[in-house]
């Protein structure tokens, strides 16, 4: 059914057509609207057959998710954040022992400084933690891509993070397909777990490894996500023919043939940047863009068939690997390794700085014209940056920097974007 | 026929299943077609409190529940000790997830039971010091706030023994640990500093909290069983003493439990929805010297220039004595 | 009357069928100034709502400062009859709903707003009382409208919430949304007495800026 809500009430909606039976959550900006909804749709019995449970922290959230999942139910939580870091160790402890628990992440810049607005560094904190990772471009793929997630994480017994942006996506109201029941029921079928946790049959879960085995262990965890990129276009594609439109799979490319110059982005502000790629075509330039919606498994092949034919590539990420420069390009990087061409990281959007269409197209331009550094911060406020550099060489004791540099921005309530 | 009650004490032999009871009064050890839940092979140190009462007590639970728990494990000796790659010698599903979350961790898996309609399967979580009195702290409060049904059982040798005897808050004042170092102006743990859990669970006000000792297995046995017959978060804290970490004989390890308990440093209680419903009197009550002179960890209080610190010791035995009313006369 | 500045613009833009190479904005872009309690992000939700009842694709988020009642809000919405890719903040307005005059010398309100475009303002005062002269001036007159939204909302929901009124107001004043939508979107939100008392301020709302309309014109 078609319907305009808010994008959290959205996932709130689909997480339950997938028929979770334990949810366990802890409020955090931006994803605690999600899991309201769900407590809310278990409350009224609109969603039969689950049990809510309100924890005390993000770690005992995922710990009780684990403990449900490793007796045999399907199970959900979300964060973000701040959330997300506090439950590392058990975020690494549920891939590790192979549980398909599906999390929303409504993707949230980390501190210090403290903010609670949209960037993907927390989700990028988890990259390598075993997790298989995708980012919705729109809402409506952020719902559909919690139904391919549950049938992905059950199947190959690895837990998905589903990455949504926070406010941007989560507190969007837009229009979404709200899918029948039967249809998920359909692309959905029960969980039948590898191992559980039961009476009749004893076994032991979670037991030591030694060095004889600790490599395999990790292999299979790694082959675990090779098999998902065969996966993902599939499921992506029984998806497409079940539900009548295109969610998922590895990356959306978009008028990237003939393309002199692509952009590569995660997330929703490949919307944005698809409306500069139009602007820019119109008037004869041979750009493209390219949506990364499986960060992990990363899409090495995928993209360097994309990607070879290009001139340039820039990398837009709303990330930061601090002392290196990019994470995202990165990943890009290894995919055209072997292939001469020039590659930009350009960091935005951090913190939730809006990322404007205006100020794409001037980055695209200068991209054009080979006129960028290696790793461009957009719209980098150099006024503060030289001013805050000035002070801290004239003095030592200069106080917290945040706070030294909202006082020289002045009342930042004043502006727009 | 004149009746005459007869008194049973273990002495001596510390034999178990006296076969002059009834055989429903007889330890779950006693009978051959007991769980043996955590059965032999495991790396436990000899004299091993923990895995005295970790067998005792989930064979004791499976009995109750007739087979059907499921077991959640703390990191930490139990855990290490018995379940050492490639092996385990666990007989029950056991799930071992982090060191922290083992209460948290029970809660998912109850709340799974239930929503199989397996409500005949029961959860205990069980762990350490260490994993329940401090990093595992917030889940367990977690889940007796929200009085999940979970029986969760910790295993007190008062110090993180697995990692190399440091201290915890549950190490005794004094008492020498390997952060707790026996020198200087005020040697081992400090006075002043620790956490009472079982009376923090008691104000949680959740429907069964108990003390237990090695030292009286039955009894152990017998609150395990009672706990059972609860639903919601119930919270069980068993004395259990360590020969490597306390420095003491690996054959004295019931002795010295007794000794807590006969001390009146280690007060066994019941408590129920908040209030405390019974205490085991002592029979015979000893000066906790006694007890601390069989470890070497206490060395620096019983021996020249620790009697301040001794003195201090025995005031907080008196105390519990006082407060549970152990110096009563037995029933 | 409805607006006829809607349909003139997007025959015009939009030419017969689908995005002609040239258009790449969305038709419509509005957003919403006003202070956290007062329901701004709702109200650009509810807008969001009518757009969709008329088969329309329509987006509204929220632009947060700190979480706190008082603390100056912003909410954006854009309609289209395509999906709408574009995430950023409305950056040059069509339409701009200001819920609290006293952001008016505080917040930079009238950033990027066109000269043909429609301003709502939540006041009893008019735009010359309240210093805006000289947007007046730079504006379509008849495009501006002062309304009493808080008084209308206090005297028919009882609450100092103007949104909805301001809601009102907008389908009268620009007609890019039917009252019927609007009114559709309110029962969808509120339910039972606070959905009709809520319909009831929405239409005094739109009558009275109609009346306000017709005497201007006159």
């Amino acid at each position: 059914m078609l319907k305009q809500i808010e994008g959290s009430r959205g996932i709130a909606e689909g997480v339950a057509l997938c028929r979770p039976q334990v949810i366990c959550a802890y409020p955090i900006t931006p994803q605690t609207h999600i899991v309201e909804g769900l407590g809310e749709m278990v409350k009224t019995g609109e969603l039969a057959a689950c049990e809510f449970i309100n924890v005390e922290s993000e770690f005992a959230a995922l710990s009780v998710a684990i403990g449900s999942s490793a007796a045999g139910v399907r199970t959900y939580t979300a964060t973000s954040s701040q959330g997300l870091l506090f439950m590392a160790e058990a975020v690494y402890n549920a891939s590790g022992l192979g549980l398909p628990i599906v999390m929303t992440i409504g993707n949230r810049a980390i501190g210090a400084p403290i903010n609670i607005w949209n960037d993907h560094s927390d989700a990028m904190s988890m990259r390598d933690a075993g997790w298989i990772q995708l980012y919705a471009e729109t809402n409506q793929e952020a719902l559909d891509l919690h139904i391919q997630a549950f049938r992905l994480a059950e199947e190959l017994s690895c837990p998905v993070m589903v990455c949504m942006d926070g406010f941007i996506l989560t507190h969007a109201y837009e229009r979404i397909e709200v899918p029948a029941q039967e249809d998920v029921d359909a692309y959905l079928p029960p969980f039948e777990p590898r191992q559980v946790l039961d009476p009749a049959e004893p076994v032991t879960i979670g037991a030591m490894v030694g060095p004889e085995a600790f490599t395999e262990v990790r292999y299979l965890a790694h082959h675990k996500q090779m098999r998902a990129l065969d996966r993902i276009p599939q499921l992506a594609a029984e998806f497409a023919a079940r539900f009548g439109r295109d969610s998922g799979g590895l990356i959306r490319p978009y008028r990237t043939e003939g393309a002199e110059t692509i952009v590569v982005s995660l997330g929703s502000i490949n919307g944005t940047v698809q409306e500069v790629v139009d602007e820019m075509r119109a008037e004869g330039v041979a750009i493209g863009s390219v949506g990364i919606t499986s960060f992990r498994p990363f899409p090495l092949a995928a993209l360097r068939e994309t990607l070879a034919g290009a001139k340039r590539v820039v990398v837009l990420e709303k990330c930061l690997a601090v002392g290196l420069g990019g994470i995202v390009s990165d990943g890009v990087r290894k995919s055209l390794s072997g292939i001469q061409l020039n590659g930009y990281t350009v960091v935005a959007g951090l913190g939730g700085r809006a990322i404007t269409r205006v100020s794409l197209r001037r980055l695209f331009d200068d991209a054009l014209r080979d006129a960028l550094a290696q790793v461009t911060f957009l719209d980098l406020n150099t006024d503060l940056i030289e001013h805050e550099l000035e002070r801290e060489a004239n003095a030592r004791r200069t106080g917290p920097t945040a706070e030294a540099l909202l006082r020289r921005l002045g009342a930042v309530s004043a502006r727009i974007g | 026929m004149d009746m005459q009650a007869v008194k049973f004490y273990q002495t001596g032999t510390f034999t178990v299943g006296n076969r002059l009871l009834a055989p429903h009064e007889r330890s779950v050890q006693a009978e051959a077609a007991r769980a043996n839940s955590l059965t032999s092979g495991h790396r436990a140190c000899q004299g091993c409190g923990e895995a005295l009462g970790a067998r005792y007590a989930i064979d004791a639970a499976m009995r109750a529940t007739g087979n059907r728990i499921i077991a959640v494990n703390a990191t930490g000796c139990l855990e290490v000790f018995s379940t050492p790659y490639p092996e385990t010698s666990w007989q029950v599903p056991w799930i071992h997830s982090l060191f922290g979350n083992a209460a948290a961790v029970a809660s998912g898996v109850a709340a799974a039971m239930r929503m199989k309609g397996r409500d005949d399967v029961r959860v205990i979580a069980q762990g350490g010091d260490g994993g329940t009195t401090d990093i595992g702290f917030g889940c367990l409060s977690g889940m007796f706030e929200r009085n999940d049904d979970v029986l969760y059982i910790c295993y007190d040798n008062e110090a993180y023994m697995n990692t190399g005897v440091q201290r915890s808050s549950a190490t005794p004042p004094a008492a020498r640990t390997a952060t707790t170092p026996a020198m200087g102006a005020e040697p081992g743990n400090v006075f002043g500093t620790g956490k009472n859990v079982p009376l923090i669970a008691v104000a949680h006000q959740i429907p069964y909290v108990a003390t237990a000792s090695v030292a009286n297995l039955r009894d152990l046995e017998h609150k395990v069983t009672r706990a059972m017959e609860f639903r919601g978060a119930r919270y069980l804290h068993i004395h259990v003493p360590c020969p490597l970490g306390w420095g003491s004989a690996p054959a004295d390890t019931i002795r010295i439990a007794r000794l807590a308990v006969e001390s009146g440093l280690f007060p066994l209680f019941e408590a129920i929805n908040g209030e405390i419903a019974s205490s085991t009197p002592i029979r015979r009550r000893v000066p906790v010297v006694e007890y601390l002179k069989l470890q070497k960890r206490f060395a620096h209080v019983v021996g020249a220039g620790g009697e301040a610190r001794l003195a201090h010791i025995q005031a907080i035995a008196d105390r519990n004595v006082m407060k549970f009313d152990l110096a009563r006369e037995p029933a | 009357m409805r607006a006829g500045w809607l349909h003139r613009t997007r025959e015009a833009r939009l030419g017969i069928a689908g995005r002609p190479a040239t258009e790449v904005e969305p038709v419509l872009q509005v957003r919403m100034h006003g202070r956290g309690g007062q329901g701004v992000v709702s109200g650009a939700e509810m807008l969001s709502v009518a757009a969709f009842h008329e088969g329309r694709h329509a987006q509204a988020f929220p632009s947060f400062g700190s979480e706190r009642m008082g603390a100056p809000v912003m909410a954006f919405c854009r309609i289209d009859d395509r999906p709408i890719r574009l995430r950023e903040p409305v950056m040059a307005p069509d339409v701009l709903v200001i819920q609290d005059a006293t952001l008016l010398h505080q917040v930079d309100l009238f950033n990027g707003l066109s000269p043909d475009g429609y301003v709502l303002l939540n006041s009893r005062q008019g735009y010359e009382a309240l210093g805006l002269g000289d947007l007046m001036r730079r504006m379509r007159p008849e495009r501006l409208l002062a309304l009493p939204a808080t008084d209308i909302a206090l005297e028919h929901v009882g609450r100092a919430v103007p949104n909805v009124p301001l809601l009102g107001a907008f389908a009268a004043l620009t007609g890019i949304v039917h009252l019927d939508s609007v009114v559709a979107a309110i029962r969808g939100k509120f339910a039972g007495r606070l959905a009709e008392t809520n319909v009831a301020a929405v239409h005094a709302a739109y009558e009275q800026t109609r009346r306000l309309l017709e005497t201007t014109h006159a």
